[in-house]
């Protein structure tokens, strides 16, 4: 089974605001993005519990334009904010990581 | 600049961060355009609270300079208006004061005259207080509840200038604007608004334009793009002849560091983009339309604040024993317990906090790594935070002596459980801030809040 990682031609993920990351998932094949949209592993309740936060805390937004999908969730570093103490990632740029093995049927 | 309706408005991005460097060819060509104005976004939160709350700024002074430079000359003897927004990184005094000295240098230098507007955004602590008494302030999504005592402890406050001010700026017979902390928005949306274009195509224009031509292929946040607005469509293209943007390219590009990439929210209003159209126009250049426009029934104004919170000491190594990165838990444990047993009451009570991050395990992504393969060796960083620069290499000294010599069950390697790559071993990483105040206030008048100071260079 191939992982999202795979799938995407572009998996990353950046500071929206020092309070919120969000996660850009692009693809180059549009039955790659349909495919990722309709498996049954990528939901918003798996996603959540990867980053082990709530369901009701991850906007997952399909972008059928440009066979993209966007996920944004709360930042998960850092006492109050991007920089501040206990952070591991102040740009964000890194927290892309717990999606890109997640197998898609 | 008369405030009259021309067929369009052309606008030259130098960069997408002033400081980051640009192509000097595609500078060129952007002023061969006969551009309407010109200039560039030089701030963002993105690197984190220190350079709001220290006002240094991220960018060097010389690299202000190397970028600034062939800009304002070019501009400025073509009589093209220049704008920087959220000038010296993070906007505040001293940022701005940075940006200032820097543009006043230049001027000397090549006996550059104009007129300056500068627009300030720095918001009085009294202001916030009576604001989050009265109920008009909102958290933006994610960030904590305001209170009074973090906006009194804030070492600065600034709000995001939109448009308004910089119209004021242009009004006032303005050249060169240099404003503090500005939505990416109204850097080059306030032109083609106060002519009279549509706001909703202007801010969607301006908002792809604020990263130079990170929109393009190959994407260069440090390169030129060229923004042209018309009655109903706009569009861009890189300046340099290599790059090219396409549908996809800038489609694309409304994504990037937006929490929603179909509505973007200006203090003017909403921006829904589900309804434009991205479309070839010819081999370098994208037309887009459709994107629509909510005016704002009450004017918002975001606030960003930072807080210190303490001095930083820290120390890197590495460990490579087996055993070493199979205890290392059980090794963070006992440092913890040490330093507290190390400390004198005084100390305590000042307060501190120490943080271990393993590089090569989970130093990255902590307790959301899902990899459990065990690594050959690991970076150690050890991270003391005290109220005090002393207090603070006091307790990393702790700690890290501790960590060294730390006995374990099973340790073999008894010389000692830590490789440090440097002496000395321990550094001081100076003040540390966090993000105290990331808010909406409800604001009558924008111009009153960021008000534009004129003067002829």
């Amino acid at each position: 089974m191939p992982t999202l990682g795979d799938l995407a031609s572009v998996i990353r993920s950046k500071n929206a605001g020092p309070f919120q990351v969000t996660i850009d998932i692009m693809f180059a094949a549009a039955e790659d993005y349909q495919r990722t949209l309709k498996s049954v592993r990528f939901t918003p309740a798996e996603i959540a519990r990867r980053y082990r936060i709530d369901e009701a805390q991850v906007a997952l937004i399909p972008f059928e334009r440009v066979h993209a999908i966007k996920i944004t969730i709360p930042r998960r570093w850092g006492s109050r904010g991007s920089g501040s103490m206990g952070d591991r990632d102040v740009y964000g740029a890194q927290q892309h990581g717990p999606l890109v093995d997640l197998e898609i049927d | 600049m008369a405030n009259q309706m021309t067929d369009e408005i052309r606008i030259v991005s130098v960069n997408g961060m002033l400081g980051y460097g640009y192509e000097i060819e595609s500078l060129k060509a952007g002023i061969a355009v006969k551009p309407h104005l010109m200039g560039c976004d030089a701030g963002s939160t993105d690197p984190g609270p220190y350079y709001l709350g220290s006002g240094n700024s991220l960018v060097r002074a010389d690299q202000i300079y190397r970028d600034l430079k062939p800009a304002l000359v070019g501009a400025v003897r073509n009589k093209i208006p220049f704008v920087i927004g959220s000038a010296g990184f993070a906007g505040a005094k001293p940022n701005v004061d940075l940006t200032l000295d820097v543009v006043r240098c230049i001027c000397k230098e090549e006996n550059l005259h104009f007129k300056l507007g500068v627009i300030r955004s720095d918001v009085n602590k009294h202001t916030v207080i009576r604001a989050l008494e009265k109920g008009e302030i909102e958290p933006m999504p994610g960030a904590p509840a305001l209170t009074r005592d973090l906006i009194e402890k804030s070492s600065h406050i600034v709000g995001q200038i939109g448009t308004d001010p910089y119209i004021a700026a242009f009004e006032m017979g303005a050249q060169v604007v240099i404003a503090g902390r500005s939505c990416d928005t109204a850097i080059y949306a306030a032109l083609p608004i106060w002519r009279g274009f549509d706001p909703g195509l202007a801010l969607h224009m301006s908002k792809i334009m604020e990263c130079g031509a990170q929109c393009a292929i190959p994407l260069a946040p440090n390169d030129c793009l060229l923004g042209t607005i018309r009655e109903d469509h706009f569009l861009v293209r890189p300046l340099a002849e290599h790059r090219v943007c396409t549908p996809e390219s800038v489609a694309a590009h409304t994504m990037y560091e937006q929490g929603n990439p179909f509505l973007l929210y200006e203090p003017e209003g909403i921006v829904d983009i589900r309804g434009a159209d991205f479309d070839q126009a010819d081999r370098q250049s994208v037309r887009v339309s459709g994107s629509s426009f909510t005016p704002t029934p009450s004017l918002k104004i975001k606030l960003e604040g930072a807080r210190r919170i303490g001095a930083r000491a820290f120390t890197i190594a590495g460990a490579r024993d087996r055993h070493v990165i199979e205890n290392l838990d059980v090794i963070e444990r006992a440092v913890n317990e040490a330093v507290r047993r190390n400390l004198n009451e005084e100390a305590l009570k000042e307060g501190y906090e120490l943080n271990f991050r393993y590089y090569g395990k989970n130093g990255v992504l902590g307790e959301l790594e899902p990899s459990t393969v065990a690594p050959a060796e690991v970076g150690i960083l050890i991270e003391a935070i005290a109220p005090t620069d002393s207090l603070a290499s006091y307790v990393l000294s702790l700690a890290r002596s501790s960590y060294l010599h730390c006995p374990f069950k099973g340790r073999k390697a008894t010389a000692g459980n830590l490789a440090f790559p440097f002496s000395p071993s321990d550094f001081a990483g100076g003040d540390v801030y966090d993000f105290s105040i990331y808010h909406l206030m409800n604001v009558k008048d924008q111009n009153a809040l960021f008000p534009v100071e004129v003067e002829t260079i």
